[in-house]
């Protein structure tokens, strides 16, 4: 890992320390409340809030992702560099995607 | 020296990288040293056992082999700390290719401090004074990390990112950058973070803290290596380096 990674890596961990608790919080709040699907839905349809909350909780996590998949495959398979980067790049984009997909589904 | 006391039943790698663990029974001694047991061994038992020593009183740093699981450098390391079961196991370096028996190849050890930019770049000439340094400074306290390192390999041997990725730079080297970045007398400084913020350097530990542990010389690599990722996250930060 070089430091551009190293900074990313950090970077995107102090975005998501509060995104975390935050996402545990509404779990809370979600289950003593008994809210129903239908109930969510409701608030987080259309709402630019939640869309940005989600959106930036998965951007940052499939970039935290990625580079600590991109780690281990260098340290623990007989992946060259590059061929690991290539992995954790298709990875994350993975990640990226169905997370997006994700909030779409709550958000629009 | 008083006589023997009783027997330790020793095993000594023997072979290069594919070889085995051989038996040999040495005489317990008062005092004893485990390079004490390798060398009496090798006079006395099989002249042919190959090892590495020399000033044996923990300066030089050659001596450093794996004790019952354990790098250690052997001529300080006595016999009554490591066997009390009087069973000692003793084979080469870990993470470096093994010549004969007890004696590693260090090339790739010393080329990495080579790559960590290890060398001092002097900023003046001698026609200059001598540079006045006030030894409370924080950064001439900082510069004391590497100071006292032997070069034994003892912390590169134990080290697990070692194991696992052959172009990390290891705890030595990156601890004697981390000294010669707080030297002010030194002038390679922007070589040396770009060179040790490249992958295989400081960002590649993750602080284990085996080195720490293992040192000899009760220094500390991961706290150097620690400051050397703060130092060369606030350059990338500035963009005084690229990687």
């Amino acid at each position: 890992m070089n430091v551009r990674l190293y900074v990313w890596q950090r970077a995107t961990a102090a975005v998501m320390a509060p995104l975390v608790l935050g996402h545990i919080a509404l779990i809370f709040y979600a289950t003593r409340q008994g809210l129903t699907a239908a109930d969510i839905l409701a608030r987080t349809q259309g709402s630019i809030v939640w869309a940005a909350y989600y959106g930036v909780f998965v951007a940052a996590a499939s970039i935290h992702a990625a580079i600590g998949v991109r780690n281990v495959l260098g340290e623990w398979s007989p992946l060259t560099e590059r061929r690991a980067g290539m992995f954790a790049l298709l990875f994350g984009l993975i990640l990226a995607a169905l997370g997006a997909r994700a909030v779409a589904a709550v958000v629009l | 020296m008083s006589g023997t006391l009783f027997e330790l039943s020793v095993s000594l790698w023997r072979g290069g990288q594919e070889g085995r663990y051989e038996n040999y029974h040495v005489p317990r001694r008062a005092s004893q040293t485990v390079l004490d047991v390798v060398t009496f061994v090798q006079r006395h038992l099989d002249p042919t056992l190959s090892y590495r020593f020399a000033c044996r009183v923990g300066v030089c740093g050659s001596c450093a082999m794996t004790v019952n699981g354990r790098p250690r450098w052997t001529c300080r390391t006595h016999v009554s700390k490591v066997a009390d079961s009087g069973r000692l196991e003793i084979g080469p370096l870990a993470n470096l290719p093994v010549i004969k028996d007890l004696t590693t190849d260090m090339e790739q050890f010393f080329v990495k401090w080579q790559r960590a930019k290890g060398a001092f770049v002097p900023s003046q000439t001698r026609r200059d004074a001598i540079a006045q340094i006030r030894p409370d400074t924080p950064a001439r306290v900082a510069a004391d990390a590497a100071i006292e390192c032997i070069n034994c390999g003892v912390c590169y041997a134990g080290c697990d990112t070692v194991r696992w990725n052959s172009a990390y730079l290891g705890p030595a080297a990156l601890t004697r950058a981390w000294t010669l970045i707080n030297d002010e007398r030194d002038a390679g400084n922007a070589a040396r973070l770009q060179a040790i913020s490249a992958s295989g350097g400081c960002h590649a530990c993750h602080s284990h803290q085996s080195c720490q542990e293992l040192c000899p010389q009760a220094l500390n690599p991961t706290a150097a290596i620690a400051g050397l990722k703060k130092r060369t996250t606030a350059a990338y930060l500035k963009g005084e380096i690229k990687p």
